[in-house]
Parts: C-alpha cells; sequence; structure tokens
C-alpha cells in the first residue's frame, strides 16, 4: 500500500487563482522585460527604440502603481498539472477556479472581456467567467497552477494549418513566418510566438498556446528544436515590422516551439501570439 | 515642442498631418469598438439619434478598465484595441464627419480610399501600454450604451493631453501599414521562394 492521497482544499486554488489574476496582469513577467531590455540595446529603428522604451516604461508604472499593463486582461486561462496522488476536497475543482477568476478580476479592478454566446447575444458575463481550464493528471502530490490572461488582439492573429510530412522544416518554417508577417502590427509586436508541430488539429493548438507558458528566452530541451526556435526567431526579426508595427528588427522577442508525435500521413502546425505583455504566472500547492 | 491637436477637429487640422507625424489630443474623445459600432449603424438604419455629434469627433478604438466611485467614473487604464474589426464601418463612420480615428494595427483599402474622400486620419496609440496612455486623459464625462458592457460602451473621456499618437495613416492615401506589409512579404519572398 503506498502513502494515503494528499488532500488539498479547493479553497486553496480559488486564492491562488485570485492572487495570480491579479499579480499576471500587473506585473509582465521577468523573461519578457529582460527581451525588452536587450530589445532596446539591439534595436536599429530610432522609432523602434522609442516604442520599446515606452513600453519599458508602462511596465514599470504597471507594476509600480498596481494597474493592468493592458487593458485588454484577456480570458482566464488556467492550466491545472493535477498530482495523481491528490484528492481535491472542499468543492468541485472548476467552480474553485472560476471563483478565483471572479474574485481576481473584481478585486484587481481587471476588465471583463468574456461573452457568453459567440455568434448570437455576445453579452458580457461580468466576472470574466468561464475560465478557459486544461487539467492534466501527472505523477506525484503537487498541484501546479498556471494563470495566463489571453488577450483578444494577439489570440486573433493565430493560425492552424494540417500540413504533411513533405513540407518538413522548411513548410514549417514558411507557416509561422508567414503567419507573423500576416499578423503584421495586429498583435501588438514585438511579439512572443508559441508554436505547436505535431499531435492532432485540436492538440497542436493546445500545444502553441502551452509554448507560451514557457519564459521567454529559455529554449525546447530538444537540440532540433531549440535549433529551429533561434532560426524562426532570426527570420522573423527579418520581416521589417518591428514594435508597434512601425519597422525594426524587434517583431519577435521569442519563438517557443512544443512537440508531440502525430500520425504518419500528419504534420500539424499551429501558431499563437503573446502580445510583450503576455501575462502569465505559475505557483505548486 | 509637442505638437497637440484640439477637438472638434478642423478639415484644416486633419489635411497638413501626413504619415509618421507625432501629435497629442486634447478634448473630448469617444470610445467605440464593435458593439458600439454595431449600435451606430443600427440607430442609422432606423433612423433613430445619436447620443453624440461625432462631427469633428476623435473616435478611439478602446475599452477601457473604469470604476464607479461616489464622486462619478474614475478610468482605471486605457489602450487601443485592434482597429481592423471596424473596417466594415469605414464609409459610415466618415459620413458622421469623424476627423480622427484613434488604434492600433490600422485599417485597411475602404478606410483608406474614406480616409481620402472625407479628410480623415489614422492615429496609432502605443498598444499594450495602457498604464501610460491613461494619463493623458484628464476625466470621463459621460459614458452612453452601458448596458454593451464596460469596454463596448460609449465613453466620453476628456483628454488633457492624449499621446503621443503616430499618424499612421493620412488623408493623402498614404499608410505605414502598407509600405511594411510590402517590405515583410519580399523578406518572405526571399526567404521561401520556390527553388
Amino acid at each position: 500500500m503506498g502513502k494515503p492521497a494528499k488532500e488539498l482544499d479547493v479553497s486553496e486554488i480559488t486564492k491562488a487563482v485570485r492572487r495570480m489574476c491579479i499579480s499576471a496582469n500587473y506585473n509582465v513577467p521577468d523573461g519578457s522585460i529582460q527581451a525588452l531590455k536587450k530589445a532596446l540595446e539591439t534595436e536599429e529603428s530610432g522609432v523602434g527604440r522609442e516604442v520599446l522604451a515606452r513600453i519599458l516604461e508602462n511596465h514599470r508604472i504597471a507594476r509600480e502603481e498596481c494597474l493592468a499593463a493592458c487593458q485588454d486582461t484577456g480570458v482566464a486561462m488556467v492550466f491545472v498539472e493535477a498530482g495523481q496522488d491528490v484528492r481535491f476536497v472542499g468543492g468541485e475543482l472548476y467552480d474553485a477556479i472560476n471563483e478565483g477568476v471572479r474574485q481576481g478580476y473584481r478585486d484587481g479592478y481587471l476588465r471583463n472581456s468574456v461573452v457568453t454566446d459567440p455568434l448570437f447575444e455576445r453579452v458580457n458575463t461580468g466576472d470574466n467567467t468561464p475560465a478557459f481550464i486544461y487539467v492534466d493528471i501527472v505523477p506525484g502530490r503537487d498541484v501546479k497552477i498556471t494563470v495566463a490572461a489571453k488577450g483578444g488582439g494577439a489570440e486573433n492573429m493565430s493560425g492552424l494549418r494540417m500540413l504533411t510530412p513533405a513540407a518538413g522544416v522548411e513548410g514549417i518554417k514558411q507557416f509561422v513566418v508567414e503567419q507573423v508577417a500576416n499578423a503584421g502590427p495586429n498583435p501588438c509586436p514585438p511579439v512572443v510566438v508559441g508554436v505547436g508541430i505535431g499531435g492532432t488539429f485540436d492538440r497542436v493548438a493546445v500545444l502553441a498556446k502551452k509554448a507560451l507558458l514557457r519564459s521567454v528566452g529559455s529554449h525546447n530541451p530538444h537540440p532540433m528544436y531549440a535549433k529551429l526556435e533561434a532560426e524562426l526567431l532570426e527570420e522573423i526579426n527579418k520581416l521589417g515590422i518591428g514594435p508597434q508595427g512601425f519597422g525594426g528588427r524587434t517583431t519577435a522577442l521569442g519563438v517557443n516551439i512544443e512537440f508531440a508525435p502525430c500520425h504518419i500521413a500528419s504534420l500539424p502546425v499551429a501558431v499563437n501570439l503573446n502580445c510583450h505583455v503576455g501575462p502569465h504566472e505559475s505557483v505548486i500547492l | 515642442m509637442d505638437r497637440v491637436i484640439e477637438t472638434p477637429l478642423t478639415a484644416d487640422d486633419i489635411s497638413c498631418l501626413k504619415i509618421g507625424d507625432v501629435v497629442y489630443l486634447k478634448g473630448i474623445i469617444y470610445t467605440s469598438r464593435d458593439m458600439a459600432h454595431m449600435t451606430i449603424k443600427d440607430k442609422l438604419d432606423k433612423g433613430q439619434s445619436l447620443p453624440v455629434d461625432f462631427r469633428g469627433a476623435a473616435v478611439f478604438h478602446a475599452g477601457p478598465v473604469v470604476r464607479k466611485t461616489d464622486t462619478g467614473w474614475k478610468l482605471g487604464v486605457i489602450g487601443p484595441t485592434s482597429s481592423i474589426r471596424m473596417e466594415p464601418y469605414a464609409e459610415m463612420v466618415g459620413e458622421l464627419g469623424v476627423k480622427a480615428i484613434i488604434g492600433k494595427g490600422g485599417m485597411h483599402d475602404k478606410s483608406r480610399d474614406a480616409f481620402q474622400r472625407y479628410g480623415q486620419v489614422y492615429l496609432q496609440a502605443a498598444p499594450g501600454c495602457a498604464a501610460l496612455l491613461a494619463d493623458g486623459i484628464e476625466k470621463i464625462e459621460e459614458v452612453h450604451w452601458f448596458d454593451l458592457g464596460m469596454p463596448e460602451a460609449l465613453w466620453v473621456l476628456k483628454a488633457k493631453k492624449f499621446g503621443p499618437l503616430v499618424v499612421a495613416m493620412d488623408s493623402r492615401g498614404n499608410s505605414i501599414y502598407q509600405d511594411i506589409r510590402n517590405k515583410a512579404q519580399e523578406t518572405i519572398d526571399l526567404l521561401y521562394r520556390p527553388a
């Protein structure tokens, strides 16, 4: 017999989600700040440098004055990695997460940006719920929770294509770079590019989104994919879109790839973009 | 010296602006995004009146964060949303007499044509810099159509010095975005030209 399951009261999850909704929207991730500072040094466009300096100033004010860095505080995406030796008590997990989102967006003066029905009603739900929740069961006794606030401008510029094996590395590169080019100024460059490769139609989109949860400046542990990340970043930054879309070298701060096995006939690829704010934060309970 | 232009804007205010110029706005600014544009169209179609006069106006594609306090509405943060979603209303907005559109990401050919015919400009506010931009707004005068939700309502803002705003599309048919799109396409053709 193994150890009994660890009990975790879901009220702890509500508290953590509430806190992270607020904190993530006020505090732009360190990885992004470092990348923006580095870009300020390397950007050749005068306008581009001015824009980068202004962005850094905005993010500093947001942090110091406890304000949302961007008015679009997004939909709340919540990723749960639940250890299989954990038992949730005191209520329902999904309810607890939504309650945390409700409290966080209310107490942090964050914008409610969710509508009930996508097509006919489009009535604001008034509390930014429902959250968009993904739960993975993992080994162990910990629960890792990540909150990402996903803004609409960058999300609208996402894309997915079911390539076939012959497309290869070149096909992947062309799709990703074209996707960023077509997005142009809309996703609020400099952007972070999340790329999913492999899996199925549905899985590849989630991979692209999860790639954005990795900090800017980190690399895929697989050397071939890490190399592809670096090459894509270089090629994207040749497009000349630049900060705020007014030209320059800094179109992207980073490219993060996640990959998965796929069918013998398939080579799915998905691109999901984050703006330069890209709020996300994690905690382990 | 920073260049400040004041609403209501005149034809002369607009005609001298060219792409790349940097300006600040003073005076009344109206926010409108997807639902407000839809509502305007709906009211015009039904022959109903609008709550504000758009002649000479600056319209900001934005959904602000606002708090209600004892003394009235208080602005939290505000920043531009993607303007391309309002492209279908280019003609209507021109006819209303709007002189300046503030947003991000620019607009396409329908708007470019309208800008030339109606003498309008497109001004880009720094995207994702909502804390910084809110500084330029003195107060919220009033709100219309609050039932559309806080972001979608038509907010009447009073700006002391709102900006900096970059003239990204002017009234002569020039567009910074088009120039940059063309260059990006050239790069793609170069990088991935089939052998």
